[in-house]
């Protein structure tokens, strides 16, 4: 906490005083975030070499990473994964932004959103963990059915396959797509609903001309807040994924630590980036082009 | 259209807490498979917790690496969310934008950079690489939770302290750092939840020692610790709603001291 300290500095400027003061966490961000993903880019310009690293710059990485299919499929199905984790986790998440934001009262607002939220704070291994344990063969849920007589046998598709992989991360990420939207929400002027009712609309167009649209950029939040993290998600796939629920980061972790090829798997890395990278630039430009069409 | 909102939000409600409700019922089931029905109340589960060194070896290594991370990155924060409230600097944004960048980053990709980094560097992996990679994620949390504490300050009540002839320094100590300090208490309080929690990072940057959450994901190959892991998942839960109801209570004095409206939630 240098804030100006006595000393000859004692007048300095404003822009000095704001990076003396962020010199730190941005030395901490630039040692431990950009030189590390600048190493992870360049290693992925390398090769392995059986025991030893080849340093000359290659494509080679990237070729086989597009080419095989192996590589190719998992890349795809992350993708797909986490856009059906996604588009699950904001559709349900809407109405109970909408809820809490229109029908809870002032005062208990901040309470619903506290228990929104406890979930999200308790250990996410032991939560994705339990819905192995609900879904399984012999789970809780099968179990459950079984005993009640709706079914004869268990069910096989809800575990062990890209479905519990869905279910699980539209659990675990439920709170960030709800907080976003629920902020934007509570930012809509409630006149222009009055507005919007007086100048003869009914409630649901009231619903899609006004508050969808002023919702937007929360929706947007919503959507990468949930995106992103789901696609690198390592946990899920390998304790409900099954070998058909297998995402990009089991590779990833398969490349570094037991094939000991370091090179392809920051390859892999840094396709998993780009290909973040690219939906959220997508999904900011659509935002920008939405808004400034209204305008 | 209330009514309606009201079932599907409680319904909602159900599906988020499922999972959790689960943990205790099974914690005290006096059998080894996780089915219903139910066969009756045992505490030998959180008895077998006291009797496995292990385990005791790994949350001492986790309270550790999280209380070390908790006040390095709220030490960041503090740093970082003064800058950013107070002050105008060129390049604000890229800088800020570097530094929050963890929290849109898949995990994995922070982790396995790291990894590379160190092996090359020669350096073992331990407690203190994991500590590196949990400040690195928990700095940004910090950062949006005293965002909020320092923009809620009246910048006057600091120059009043400096023109009664506090000098800068003091000034900050006696009325800046008073004012936000519940939003340190809830900064530091979240960061330990995060460090706690994180599974990973901890799991590629841990060297022979494991951190909790990775002696669990350790023990989860077994069946037969099905029930012991429930009863540690019990326990797990009560510790992280009794911090987060404190942080929550933190952030709410802070919120009343400071004179702004409670608009809810850490995020």
């Amino acid at each position: 906490m240098n804030d100006g300290n006595r000393g000859p500095g004692f007048g300095r400027s404003e822009a000095a005083q704001g990076y003396l003061l962020v010199a730190t966490p941005l030395a901490y961000a630039l040692l431990l975030l950009a030189v590390p993903l600048g190493a992870i880019l360049l290693f992925s310009f390398w090769s392995q070499d059986y025991l030893t690293i080849d340093t000359t710059l290659t494509l080679k990485n990237y070729r086989e990473a597009l080419s095989d299919p192996l590589y190719r499929q998992l890349l795809l199905r992350s993708l797909m994964i986490s856009a059906a984790v996604t588009m699950a986790t904001v559709l349900a998440a809407f109405p109970i932004a909408y809820y809490v934001s229109f029908y809870v009262a002032p005062e208990r607002k901040a309470m619903w959103i506290f228990l929104i939220t406890i979930p999200f704070w308790t250990s996410y291994l032991i939560r994705v963990f339990l819905w192995k344990v609900i879904l399984g063969y012999n789970g809780v849920f099968n179990t459950t059915l079984l005993g009640l007589g709706i079914i004869d046998e268990p069910l096989t598709f809800i575990l062990y396959n890209a479905n519990a992989v869905v279910i699980t991360l539209a659990h675990a990420y439920a709170p960030f797509a709800i907080l976003p939207i629920f902020v934007a929400l509570e930012k809509i002027d409630r006149s222009l609903h009055e507005a919007s009712r007086d100048l003869g609309e009914g409630y649901l167009s009231t619903f899609w001309r006004v508050t969808l649209p002023l919702a937007m950029p929360g929706v947007v939040a919503a959507v990468l807040i949930v995106f992103i993290p789901t696609i690198g998600d390592y946990v899920t796939p390998v304790l409900v994924g099954g070998p058909d629920g297998r995402m990009i980061a089991n590779m990833i972790q398969t490349q570094f630590l037991r094939l000991n090829n370091a090179p392809m798997g920051a390859a892999l890395a840094v396709l998993t980036m780009a290909m973040v990278t690219v939906v959220a630039l997508v999904f900011v430009f659509l935002n920008r082009r939405y808004l400034r069409g209204r305008e | 259209m209330k009514r309606p909102l009201r079932v599907y939000a409680i319904l909602y409600l159900g599906f988020l807490y499922a999972p959790i409700a689960l943990l205790p019922v099974f914690a005290f089931n006096d059998g080894t498979v996780i089915a219903f029905p139910l066969r009756g109340f045992t505490w030998d589960w959180f008895r077998q917790l006291a009797e496995i060194p292990a385990l005791h070896a790994a949350v001492l290594n986790s309270l550790k690496i999280a209380v070390i991370s908790a006040i390095l990155a709220t030490c960041l924060g503090v740093l970082a969310a003064r800058a950013a409230t107070r002050f105008a600097f060129p390049g604000k944004k890229g800088i800020m934008g570097l530094i929050m960048l963890p929290l849109v980053l898949p995990e994995i990709i922070v982790a396995v950079s790291l990894l590379v980094v160190l092996l090359q560097l020669g350096l073992s992996l331990g407690a203190w690489t994991v500590i590196m990679g949990h400040v690195l994620i928990a700095t940004p949390f910090a950062i949006a939770i005293l965002n909020s504490a320092f923009q809620g300050l009246d910048r006057s009540l600091e120059e009043a302290a400096v023109d009664l002839g506090e000098t800068k320094w003091s000034s900050f100590r006696l009325v800046t750092l008073p004012l936000v300090m519940p939003g340190i208490i809830s900064s530091l309080l979240i960061a330990f939840t995060i460090s706690l929690d994180e599974f990973i990072i901890a799991f590629f940057l841990t060297g022979t020692e494991p951190t909790l959450p990775v002696y669990l994901w350790g023990q989860m190959r077994f069946p037969q610790r099905l029930p012991v892991i429930m009863a540690l998942g019990t326990i797990l839960v009560l510790a992280s709603v009794l911090l987060l109801a404190i942080a929550e209570y933190a952030r709410r004095r802070g919120a009343a001291r400071t004179g702004q409206k409670d608009a809810g939630g850490f995020l």
